[in-house]
């Protein structure tokens, strides 16, 4: 049986690929892998089409059984990375064989995890997608122990390589100013980018609640009608702290966005834990 | 119309409101560029997602007008039977001063349309052609809503297509699937769809 076992999950673990763009005029974001570039570089890893769905374990914890002879890559977060006990390199490909167990750390640096298996992993698709939207609900439920998971056949050519380096633990975001940033004030904007940001323990798919000293003031007072958000948004509620929005932000939202991360950074931003110190960089 | 950057890959189209915003949305849905991914409409603003260079976007978002139409040109219409007896019927009465039968026939008698989605999927803000239903939101909002609810806020009506908090005043409740994954598309209502209800 070309399967995987759940045997142990950690705080939350799903099935995510590339997400489900196009449906948000009905109210469904994209979703898809939180940290994107560490999900594409574990399908590289092992070969797969770049849309072939991989596990996105938070936290760490996971625990699968091969139920066949598996090649697998794990990326994103700094785990300790066995199988059987023995120790494997992250952004590698690792052959597991059936009846082996690969098992994974809480991290040491980072939030999330992503397991490649080559063919990917097969769970019906949902307009087009098999992620996991925490948002709308759609997409396949958060796996359980017991879970047995059939791999598929998005495989495409052998990968060039067998490692690729792990992203830079740098923790400076880039940012874009506006839509918004006209709601706010000049000092709001300098303050943006010159103040170190706090990660706060409120986070989750949906976004990065931020703390910082100095609070974002706004020009306007007015209430902004909602409107389309992208994912990076940073949107600014009347606390004036920031929330960054990640892959299972709303669609539509109403209050202000004074700058948006930009893609490559939102990954490094999906691995962010709580206590971590930010700082954001203004882009033109 | 102003144009705002919102990241890499979108722009956020603002104009001067509701109805324009549904006429330009109506034109950019007509026939948009390979490259615009998702366009997603709001009370006074038309998200355009792309994927490339973003002179082309700007350039057709420039040469897009406003469609004039007329409710004929648009077949795409879905009748909704209500059941009429929501619990915020008589607070809707108390707060348009009319009775509870008007509130009813001015519910039935209007032309809805689509405005724009958002909220959950399947949700549809609902603007009409008559202006006496126009009510706040309640001030303390319910914790749960049950799926199927028909509700007024503001300038907008609205069903819930599942259970979820809400503050809508509740008039009625309706069995129409608003959200069905075995359909496609999933919504029943989409930004541009016409609305008449009916009693039931």
């Amino acid at each position: 049986m070309r399967a995987l076992t759940v045997l142990q999950t950690g705080p939350l673990c799903t099935v995510q690929d590339r997400g489900r763009p196009g449906f948000a005029s009905i109210g469904v974001g994209r979703s898809g892998a939180a940290d994107r570039l560490s999900h594409d570089a574990a399908n590289r890893l092992v070969g797969n089409d770049s849309d072939a769905a991989t596990l996105e374990v938070t936290f760490g914890g996971l625990k699968l059984r091969a139920e066949f002879d598996a090649l697998v890559a794990v990326t994103g977060a700094q785990v300790n990375c066995r199988v059987d006990g023995t120790e494997q390199g992250l952004f590698s490909t690792i052959t597991l064989r059936a009846g082996q167990t690969l098992e994974l750390s809480a991290p040491t640096w980072g939030l999330r995890s992503y397991v490649a298996v080559r063919g990917g992993i097969d769970v019906p698709a949902v307009l087009g997608s098999r992620s996991t939207d925490t948002m709308s609900g759609i997409g396949p439920a958060p796996l359980s122990p017991g879970d047995v998971l059939n791999v598929g056949n998005d495989s495409a050519e052998w990968p060039a390589a067998d490692f690729v380096p792990p992203p830079s633990l740098h923790e400076t975001l880039h940012v874009k100013f506006g839509p918004r940033d006209g709601w706010f004030t000049e000092n709001a904007s300098k303050t943006l980018v010159q103040q170190l940001w706090t990660v706060t323990p409120d986070t989750d798919r949906v976004g990065i609640r931020l703390d910082g000293s100095e609070p974002l003031a706004r020009a306007i007072d007015g209430e902004l009608s909602s409107e389309g958000m992208v994912l990076g948004s940073l949107q600014v509620p009347p606390s004036g702290k920031p929330v960054l929005f990640l892959a299972d932000h709303p669609v539509t939202g109403g209050y202000p966005v004074i700058a948006v991360v930009t893609a490559a950074d939102v990954s490094v931003a999906a691995q962010l834990t709580p206590g971590t110190r930010v700082r954001f960089r203004a882009i033109g | 119309m102003r144009i705002h950057p919102a990241g890499e890959d979108a722009l956020l189209v603002e104009l001067d409101g509701l109805d324009e915003t549904m006429a330009y949305y109506r034109s950019l849905t007509a026939d948009p560029p390979a490259a615009v991914v998702d366009l997603v409409p709001a009370a006074r603003t038309v998200l355009v997602m792309f994927d490339g260079p973003k002179q082309p976007v700007l350039d057709w978002i420039a040469a897009t007008e406003p469609a004039v139409t007329t409710t004929d040109d648009r077949s795409d219409t879905v009748t909704i039977s209500v059941v009429y007896d929501g619990e915020d019927l008589d607070e809707v009465a108390r707060l348009t001063g009319l009775s509870t039968a008007d509130v009813v026939a001015a519910h039935v008698d209007q032309t809805w349309t689509v405005a724009f989605g958002g909220f959950a999927p399947g949700f549809g803000y609902l603007v009409g052609t008559d202006a006496r239903l126009h009510v706040p939101r309640r001030t303390s909002p319910r914790t749960s809503v049950p799926a199927g609810s028909v509700g007024l806020a503001g300038e907008f009506s609205g069903i819930y297509p599942r259970s979820s908090p809400g503050g809508w005043q509740l008039i009625g409740r309706t069995d129409a699937r608003l959200w069905d994954l075995d359909r496609d598309p999933p919504a029943l209502l989409r930004p541009g769809t016409i609305v008449r209800f009916e009693q039931a």
